[in-house]
């Protein structure tokens, strides 16, 4: 099963990681991914721009356009690596994997995939 | 990265909340800052053994409030100080916290504190050194550093401003929002001020200076953050972004300033330059334009430019005439003739710079600009004398230097032409 492993953490304290600690961050997460996708277990992975270049599109009869994030929470969605996995029990590893090469503070939300199109016109 | 360096990320990050919430509650910079520190102590001491807790600021406003009234119970010998592990365990107390403090109070907190560096009387430089102390947390050395005096100097020059501040009364209601604009407006243009010391490098080495720009970065996303909505805000965070995504190419190996028709565009910061053009964006969309959306607008025209015969000078010449009417000023119609320059040849522009000459009869680039539209021209001389009174004004050994170069060229041209 595919999984979604989402990265939420402290905006405003990643902001401030020098960026010879970012790439420090980055490179030891590559280690992972690199491994994952060895193993043929690797889908897309994106990290987001800040929660300060996003808008909110709220639905309804009349749709609403609001600028910022979905929701203002303390931790925000930064991003996330989609991966193959056979059990729940694997997937946790893996963001165990990942959490310890980040070694920053946030969490990690672990979500089954029920749906993942490429960018292709369906069949 | 190490448990000590991932604490020192954290608490910086945190810093500039919890002192506008630290502010608030004792009503004392002084006691404010005190607090801060202790907590940050009993942080270090605390976060190693027992995990970072979930919400730092909370963390730090609840440790930070609690230390300071120990340091009060101390000093009158009322009563024992309560054991460390009293204090260092939080965790059950920081939910109930977390809520009372919401981010409504926050961003009036960040704004208030913000707002006191903005002090009228204190002079543009002693408002930014004073934010960087005490809103980022910048120590004293690297203060001073970045301003190029001694640290005793600049030591004297901040105590100064806080007892300044410290006089005035700054009110600690939640402001309305007449107050609140008016504050925000004043809080951007310090910001844009931080940014451009960090940018311009005047009499410092650019190096050193980078820093500042990150920070009024920091403190200008922060600020969006809490109010996403403010069109001047995202232009003035566009616009920082935008800049500093050039800061790798501008100066080479050796220190010297190298021209945007110069610049290896392969340097450019394409991550800086994709959110800020995402902010402009959000910005434009509004329809409620104002000078930093303008600028901003004419930085994005410049990054969008894969070469720089690319650039769209028909569009910059249009917002600079834009940026007139928004913000009339001879250093805006300088730069708008730079693109008419790029336009319509240099003959149009010299009419429109000489006419800007008792405006500007003290500023660098306006004699540097003058002296590249005569040399343009094919009048030697009267361009050496353009460059001549440049070089008697430049503010860095960077600026001076590429003066020094336009004069050499100058020269060689003579002698071949000859």
């Amino acid at each position: 099963m595919q999984y979604a492993i989402l990265c939420y953490d402290r905006e405003d304290v990643v902001e401030s990681w020098t960026p010879e600690q970012d790439s420090a961050v980055i490179a030891k997460l590559d280690v992972v991914t690199d491994e994952l996708a060895r193993e043929g277990r690797l889908g897309p992975v994106a990290r987001l721009m800040p929660t300060t270049t996003a808008t909110t599109l709220r639905k309804g009869k009349e749709t609403i356009v609001v600028d910022g994030p979905f929701a203002e929470t303390k931790e925000q969605l930064l991003g996330f690596f989609i991966v193959e996995c056979a059990s729940l029990e694997q997937a946790i590893a893996t963001a165990k994997d990942l959490g310890q090469a980040s070694s920053s503070n946030g969490s990690y939300e672990i979500r089954p995939l029920r749906l993942l199109r490429p960018g292709a016109p369906r069949p | 990265m190490s448990t000590i360096a991932w604490i020192d990320v954290a608490l910086r990050g945190a810093r500039p909340q919890a002192m506008g919430a630290l502010l608030r509650h004792f009503r004392e910079l002084d006691l404010a800052e005190e607090a801060f520190q202790e907590a940050c102590l009993r942080a270090l001491k605390s976060w190693p053994k027992n995990g970072p807790p979930r919400d730092t600021v909370a963390w730090l406003v609840l440790v930070g409030r609690n230390a300071a009234l120990d340091g009060v119970r101390k000093r009158s010998r009322e009563r024992e100080l309560p054991g460390e592990e009293a204090l260092s365990d939080l965790s059950d107390a920081e939910g109930p916290l977390a809520e009372q403090i919401d981010d409504g109070d926050y961003r009036d907190d960040l704004l208030r504190l913000l707002f006191m560096c903005c002090h009228p009387e204190l002079p543009a430089t002693q408002q930014i050194a004073l934010a960087l102390r005490i809103v980022c947390g910048l120590t004293v050395p690297e203060i001073a550093r970045a301003f190029l005096v001694t640290d005793a100097a600049m030591e004297q020059r901040i105590t100064r401003a806080k007892k300044l501040v410290a006089a005035e009364r700054i009110p600690f209601e939640t402001p309305g929002a007449p107050e609140r604009a008016e504050r925000l407006a004043a809080v951007a243009a310090v910001l844009y001020l931080l940014f451009n010391e960090g940018y311009s490098a005047t009499g410092g080495s650019a190096h050193v200076r980078v820093p500042l720009c990150d920070e009024a970065i920091r403190l200008a996303r922060l600020l969006l953050r809490l109010f996403p909505g403010e069109t001047e805000m995202l232009g003035l965070t566009a616009l920082m972004l935008l800049q500093h995504s050039r800061s790798k190419a501008r100066l080479d190996a050796q220190g010297a300033i190298v021209l945007l028709e110069d610049q290896d565009r392969a340097l450019w910061d394409r991550n800086r330059i994709a959110e800020g053009t995402a902010l402009l964006d959000k910005a434009l969309r509004h329809g409620r334009p104002g000078p930093y959306q303008v600028q901003a607008a004419i930085a994005a025209l410049h990054a969008r430019a894969p070469r720089f015969e690319d650039t769209g000078w028909a569009e910059i010449e249009q917002l600079y005439a834009a940026l007139e009417r928004l913000q009339p000023s001879p250093v805006v119609s300088l730069n708008r003739a730079v693109a008419v320059a790029r336009l319509r040849g240099p003959a149009a522009a010299l009419a429109m710079v000489d006419a800007l000459a008792k405006d500007l009869a003290g500023y660098f680039y306006f004699f540097g600009v003058r002296g590249a539209l005569l040399t343009d021209l094919g009048r030697p001389d009267e361009a050496r004398e353009a460059f001549d009174r440049a070089l008697a004004i430049a503010k860095s050994p960077a600026e001076a230097a590429h003066i020094r170069l336009q004069i050499d060229r100058l020269t060689r041209g003579k002698e071949t032409a000859g």
